[in-house]
């Protein structure tokens, strides 16, 4: 109950754009295949449910937090990041109809096949993490989209710590099989 | 030693232009550069039909040479004599005069969509033909290639090496902001004309790849979420993917010289390593096996050899093993990252990103990582791709910032020459093909 007031008071600041891709529900930053951003932090909430439920994506995207982040050039997880990973996996195994594709991202100082390479490392670190937390590794795929889908702009650290990550994002199983 | 290697490596005039003693010749080799100044009046128009495309055609013929920083145009209003006839005797002494060391006279008939053109090149100073008149058969429509295949053979005939001006560039076409970048697939002539789009942007696309004889283009493609491979048909743009397993990632992929056979990157299990797959048999085969990256492989020109990158050492860099797989020997030793390694056409240099100090370069080295020189600096260059010849890289160049765009750049291998490919809108990962037929 502690956990509701918190999501109660983050759901204030979800955005409710509508999702034009009906079996995802990881818009927070997440990438897809297609051209097209999901866009910013908290997009896709009226699709994802509300955060004050605890079993909505939106609680995921937002309470637990969906995306860890990376030093330069590594896949290692930081203490930060497992706890986060900690918490998606204990809601990925309460919430068993959702599966998960792990999205790895790098900064853009590297050329394109090496970040490509590199997202695969990290979005499969925290795939292996999860597995190792319970998560049943049926349950979660990979895929890395390298350079080209930064959440930041500028080209300095700031912004290059934020897009150096691994996005955990949901679907729904009936759905996607 | 590497800096002094740079300044030698240019590109020379056998002989300096007024003391010409042989037959007119530019040797690229190392050296100074002085260009051959080439004089090219207005092709003849020899029906009423042809005279803008005469003019045309000569003015793109000058372009086309004098881009390559090899040539230099003397200017019309130079000229002494005027060529009013193409079977005329040509005045050597009024081409001497105006210091023309090389002459291109050309005619041009138009019949309906129907395109002749004829040229001739002469050697001023020797008072001679330069090989023999040529004629061309075309389309109206492909006065452009036209012009380019005189271009070429006047840089053959001259440099005594192939030409690179009649071929075409197969890239990434880009529009959008940095966090939302719309990509697809285009291809254009090398100057960035007759531009086409292969694919929409409903889907990231990535790093096209142009087989040997230019007929399909390997790449890269998001459609399905993950990174997979497509080869595409450039005649009827038909697509089909390379089978790849759930839960892989393909990607870099470039075809063997046969272009029946691509090898690229396969990622699995957060581990990236080189594969072959055979496009008639769909038969797969790893060519490395080790717990870091290798991507980014490249044949040599004769299929014995694949140079790749891998971060093997704990940083990139650049290994050379055999086509089956195997031992590997390193030949990057240079301070900083090395990536997106390329074969030259001629087997003996390797093209590559570096990244070092937080700046960007292109370069070369030579196959036993010897002779580094690096030819260009940036903020961001990357994805170098060889002209047919040999002779010039064109790169990938993005800006820095929020507002940063990418395009597209050529440099000589001396690092000579560096230029801007004119294309409208974002431009990335070109691939230049080869000489057309």
């Amino acid at each position: 109950m502690k956990m509701m007031t918190r999501a109660t008071v983050l759901l204030l600041a979800l955005a409710t754009a509508a999702c034009t891709n009906p079996d995802r529900f990881g818009g927070a930053g997440g990438a897809d295949g297609a051209n097209g951003a999901d866009g910013a932090n908290g997009a896709n909430g009226g699709l994802a449910g509300s955060a004050s439920d605890p079993t909505s994506p939106a609680y995921f995207n937002q309470a637990i937090g969906d995306r860890v982040l990376f030093a330069v050039d590594t896949s290692t997880i930081t203490p930060t990041g497992k706890t986060i990973l900690d918490g998606q996996a204990q809601w990925l195994l309460t919430n068993a109809d959702y599966r998960a594709v792990v999205e790895g991202h790098a900064d853009e100082q590297g050329t394109r096949e090496y970040n490509l390479a590199l997202g695969q490392r990290r979005a499969n670190a925290v795939r292996e993490y999860l597995v190792s937390r319970g998560v049943p590794s049926s349950r979660l795929q990979v895929t890395s989209f390298g350079k080209e889908r930064p959440i930041e702009v500028c080209s300095e650290e700031s912004c290059y710590a934020k897009n150096r990550r691994a996005v955990t994002v949901l679907s729904f199983s009936a759905i996607t099989s | 030693m590497k800096r002094l290697l740079t300044l030698l490596l240019a590109l020379m005039l056998a002989s300096p232009a007024l003391a010409q003693s042989g037959p007119l010749r530019l040797t690229i080799t190392d050296g100074v550069i002085e260009p051959i100044t080439v004089a090219v009046p207005t092709f003849q128009a020899e029906n009423g039909a042809a005279g803008q495309v005469a003019a045309d055609i000569s003015r793109l013929v000058v372009q086309d040479l004098a881009g390559t920083g090899l040539f230099r145009e003397v200017p019309a209003s130079a000229f002494i004599s005027q060529v009013s006839s193409f079977v005329q005797p040509v005045a050597y002494a009024d081409w001497r005069a105006v210091n023309a060391q090389g002459l291109i006279t050309g005619a041009v008939t138009v019949n309906g969509n129907q395109l002749v053109v004829k040229f001739r090149l002469y050697d001023v100073f020797s008072g001679q033909e330069l090989g023999q008149g040529q004629q061309l058969v075309g389309t109206v429509d492909g006065w452009r290639r036209m012009a380019h295949k005189v271009a070429d053979a006047t840089y053959s005939r001259i440099t005594g090496e192939g030409g690179y001006f009649d071929s075409r560039v197969v890239f990434v076409s880009e529009s959008g902001p940095k966090d939302n970048r719309q990509k697809r697939l285009a291809i254009m002539d090398y100057d960035g004309a007759n531009l086409q789009f292969l694919t929409d942007s409903s889907a990231i696309v990535l790093a096209p790849r142009f087989s040997p004889n230019g007929d399909r283009v390997l790449y890269t493609s998001f459609e399905s979420g993950f990174p997979r491979i497509n080869v595409l048909n450039v005649g009827n743009v038909s697509r089909q993917q390379l089978g790849t397993a759930q839960g892989e990632m393909a990607f870099s992929p470039r075809f063997s010289r046969d272009g029946r056979q691509v090898i690229y990157s396969l990622s699995n299990g957060g581990n990236t390593d080189i594969y072959r797959t055979d496009l008639g048999t769909g038969q797969h085969v790893r060519l490395t096996s080790a717990p870091s990256i290798e991507t980014a492989p490249s044949l040599s020109p004769d299929g014995s050899q694949i140079v790749f990158e891998s971060d093997r050492s704990g940083t990139q860099q650049l290994y050379i093993m055999p086509a089956n797989g195997g031992d590997a020997r390193r030949i990057s030793f240079g301070d900083g990252r090395y990536g997106t390694p390329v074969w030259s056409p001629r087997g003996d240099l390797v093209a590559f990103t570096k990244q070092n100090a937080g700046r960007f370069h292109i370069g070369v080295m030579r196959t036993d990582g010897s002779e580094e020189r690096l030819l260009t600096s940036s903020f961001l260059d990357e994805g170098p791709t060889w002209s047919p010849n040999g002779r010039v890289i064109m790169f990938s160049r993005e800006t820095q910032g929020a507002g940063g765009t990418s395009s597209m750049y050529s440099v000589d291998i001396s690092g000579r020459n560096l230029k801007a490919v004119p294309v409208q809108g974002g431009a990335s990962d070109p691939s230049w093909g080869p000489l057309q037929p």
